[in-house]
């Protein structure tokens, strides 16, 4: 029998193209968590008092917490005792000075992942904060972008040189007491990036962190904050990867947002931590809080997310539209192949008047992998006039995976419009069928529909990075054809 | 028709016997097709005549069950859908399927340089591509607002099949298999469709027309007529037999068949 059956699960196999480890020497504290090490790692990063107090108020919280379960996923118990919370290369520990300075193992490591920390290098336009287990190693264009008045620096350095702004803002978005993992990260958080744009500032290029675990049994948990000054525009996005591993590591970020009146955050994320072999063994536990606060009339929240990674994702990019007439934005990509599990989605808080959100997802299963959509769209009494617009959209690409969507509606202000669409359907062999016989090739025909099902979400990122999720789309749904 | 027997056989099928799901659908089917040739297909419904076309695409739901099928002197069956495609093997689909957010151009323009680089020849860019396809959306009296669309997305069913044929006439194939293409047209569209379909018409290309009704050929006009019924050719003539089969409906040649 001649005519082959196009098998689609054979289609969607999965190479990760950034697995490997770089080799380098580093300073690990010993796994474990307790008030000692908190100081210790408070210590390593010389940070003033407010900040370790901050810390330890978190520990104490969260030792009254317990994990999450609500989410539609499964893993084992995570031992929290296992985990090294303090990971750095060695030459790096009393932080980077400038990229000649960089041990060149880690250029090389960035350069690998097309990541170029060279000034020079293909992302002119980009300013990249490259983050290293626990320690940011470099940040690209810091000086032009002084001139612009724009700080974009490594969290740790922001607790040195700006810390008024720091503890003007830090958790006022995030509370340090928000959820279990959010507590955990204030306790423990090591490095991360920090973006203020100054008054009527438009940041004069894209900002960018890449993210990268590379250290065995540690876990990562930086933190993010972004402010937008009065009628500031920003945009900003992050990058990650880790390597192949068979056991599972954890990633708990938290990333907060505060965009002033009139100010304009763009934050996009293409996530490509390691999800894990076909088997569903190893890859990252991405258990991260983001959330932005619209605080000023007129002001602007927008996410973005292509999810491709991690074995499983936890994750609610969040809008509180406290200012009148914010906008608050969320659209996602997310793909669980093979074993992957995905409980994602977004929360739209409105609490000021005549306040808008968007919300677009698109959610890709394929293998045996499990994708949950999770939104809440809320409207206080507050919110006159409030309008929400919600489209939920999954492809399923094999019989054993799976799609499921949970929107949640709280709406109490008579005056609000929500709006909610939902579709769910299998890419089709008709489909499939129709770009073969038009001449393409099996895996060209897969990336032409699944890239069309996902076209409203890739138009809203960056253009430089359009063309990087496409591929990395791609690759996450690359099998041996024939 | 004696002329065209010297040209090249396109198409030679050998007593081909397929099944879906563990039921009949051809039984010993014969047809060869030259260059140069249009042949219409003919057949009551639930003939078989829409398996053959997709079978012959290379459609994995059915099992061929016995016989063989030489394309250009290539064993067809061994050949994946997308090499016969690229080998200049069009199928013209009964219900063309929407792609939703895959762009029309873009399809088509990835089509066509999957064609070419078989072919050996350069790829086309977008620049080129673009007037090209524009000559051929003149033709089938398509507006622009097509090149902007998602693949047959929102269109009516006339439009759907208009799509079919000027993606036909941009990938100029060496045998195309036109599915229904008449179906759900008015008599306005037919004939841009058939007109279409015509421009085609040249000595080293073959067309094969599915059809139930006689009013398309009326526009492109076969050389050769066959009906299909269960499973097979059981007769075969020329553009006179489609008439007679308007006519007299299709119960006569099984009978006739039968009896032989």
């Amino acid at each position: 029998m001649a005519t082959k059956p196009q098998d689609l699960d054979s289609l969607v196999g999965q190479q990760y193209r950034h697995g490997f480890v770089t080799d380098i020497d580093s300073d690990t504290v010993p796994p474990g968590l307790n008030e000692d090490v908190i100081r210790l790692i408070s210590r390593k990063k010389g940070e003033p008092e407010f900040l370790l107090n901050w810390r330890l108020v978190a520990y104490r919280h969260w030792l009254t917490m317990r994990e999450p379960h609500w989410a539609h996923v499964r893993y084992a118990p995570i031992d929290y005792q296992a985990i090294s919370y303090y990971s750095a290369p060695k030459a790096n520990t009393d932080g980077p000075k400038s990229l000649a300075d960089v041990d060149p193992k880690l250029l090389a490591t960035y350069e690998k992942l097309g990541v170029p920390l060279h000034e020079r290098a293909r992302l002119a336009g980009v300013a990249v904060d490259a983050v290293f287990d626990s320690v940011s190693v470099a940040t690209t264009f810091k000086e032009r972008l002084g001139e612009a008045g724009v700080i974009f620096c490594p969290f740790s350095d922001a607790v040195r040189e700006h810390p008024a702004l720091l503890e003007q803002y830090l958790g006022s978005v995030v509370p340090t007491t928000d959820n279990f993992y959010a507590a955990l990260n204030s306790a423990v958080f090591t490095d991360g990036s920090f973006v203020y744009i100054p008054k009527g500032v438009r940041c004069p290029m894209e900002l960018s962190t890449y993210f990268r675990i590379n250290a065995a049994k540690t876990g990562q948990f930086e933190r993010t904050l972004i402010i937008a000054d009065e009628g500031s525009h920003v945009s900003y996005l992050e990058g990650c990867s880790a390597p192949m591993r068979d056991e599972n590591q954890l990633h708990a970020a938290v990333v907060e947002l505060i965009a002033l009146r009139d100010a304009n955050i763009k934050y996009s994320t293409v996530q490509n931590w390691y999800p894990g072999d076909e088997n569903g063994v190893g890859g990252i536990f991405n258990f991260v809080t983001k959330r932005g606060e619209c605080r000023g009339a007129n002001s602007r929240i927008s996410w973005t997310q292509v999810e491709t990674g991690s074995a499983i994702t936890w994750k609610y990019p969040s809008c509180v539209l406290t200012g009148e007439n914010s906008v608050g934005e969320f659209y996602s990509v997310a793909v669980a192949n093979n074993y992957q599990q995905a409980d994602t989605g977004t929360k739209m808080i409105h609490i000021g008047r005549n306040t808008k959100s968007t919300i677009v997802s698109k959610g890709i299963s394929a293998g045996h992998a499990q994708n949950s959509y999770r939104g809440l769209v809320k409207v206080l009494p507050s919110a006159e006039g409030a309008r929400n617009y919600t489209q939920c959209d999954s492809l399923l690409m094999s019989e054993h995976c799976g799609a499921h969507t949970f929107p949640y509606v709280e709406v109490k202000n008579p005056t609000a419009t929500v709006e909610h669409e939902a579709t769910t359907s299998r890419i089709g062999e008709d489909q499939l069928f129709y770009c073969l016989q038009r001449g393409l090739s099996q895996e060209d025909a897969v990336n032409m529909i699944v890239s069309g099902f996902c076209k409203t979400v890739f138009k809203e990122l960056p253009m430089e990075f359009a063309v990087e999720a496409q591929n990395l789309l791609a690759v996450s749904l690359e099998g041996a054809v024939g | 028709m004696t002329d065209t027997n010297q040209s090249e056989l396109l198409l030679e099928i050998k007593d081909l016997a397929a099944e879906v799901q563990g039921r009949k659908v051809l039984d010993g089917l014969n047809l060869e097709v030259r260059a140069g040739e249009v042949h219409a297909i003919m057949g009551p419904n639930g003939a078989g005549k829409s398996t053959l076309a997709q079978l012959l695409a290379g459609r994995s739901t059915y099992k061929v069950t016995r016989g063989e099928v030489r394309y250009r002197g290539a064993d067809l069956l061994s050949l994946a859908p997308e090499e016969r495609a690229r080998r200049g093997l069009f199928l013209g689909f009964q219900y063309p399927v929407e792609i939703p957010g895959v762009n029309n151009v873009y399809l088509l323009k990835a089509a066509l340089n999957a064609r070419r680089r078989e072919q050996g020849l350069p790829e086309v860019d977008a620049f080129e591509f673009l007037g090209l396809v524009r000559d051929k959306m003149r033709l089938m009296q398509m507006d622009d607002s097509f090149l902007s669309r998602g693949v047959n997305e929102g269109f009516s069913g006339g439009e759907k099949k208009r799509n079919e044929i000027l993606q036909m006439t941009v990938l100029e194939p060496t045998l195309a298999i036109l599915d229904e293409t008449d179906s759900g047209l008015d008599i306005d569209a037919l004939k841009v469709v058939a007109n279409g379909v015509n421009s085609l018409k040249r000595a080293d290309r073959a067309i094969v027309l599915v059809t139930h009704y006689q009013r398309l050929l009326e526009h492109i006009i076969p050389d050769r007529v066959h009906v299909l019924a269960a499973g097979r050719i059981l007769k075969s003539g020329d553009k006179s037999l489609a008439l007679e089969l308007e006519r007299r409906g299709y119960d006569w040649v099984r009978h006739e068949a039968s009896a032989a």
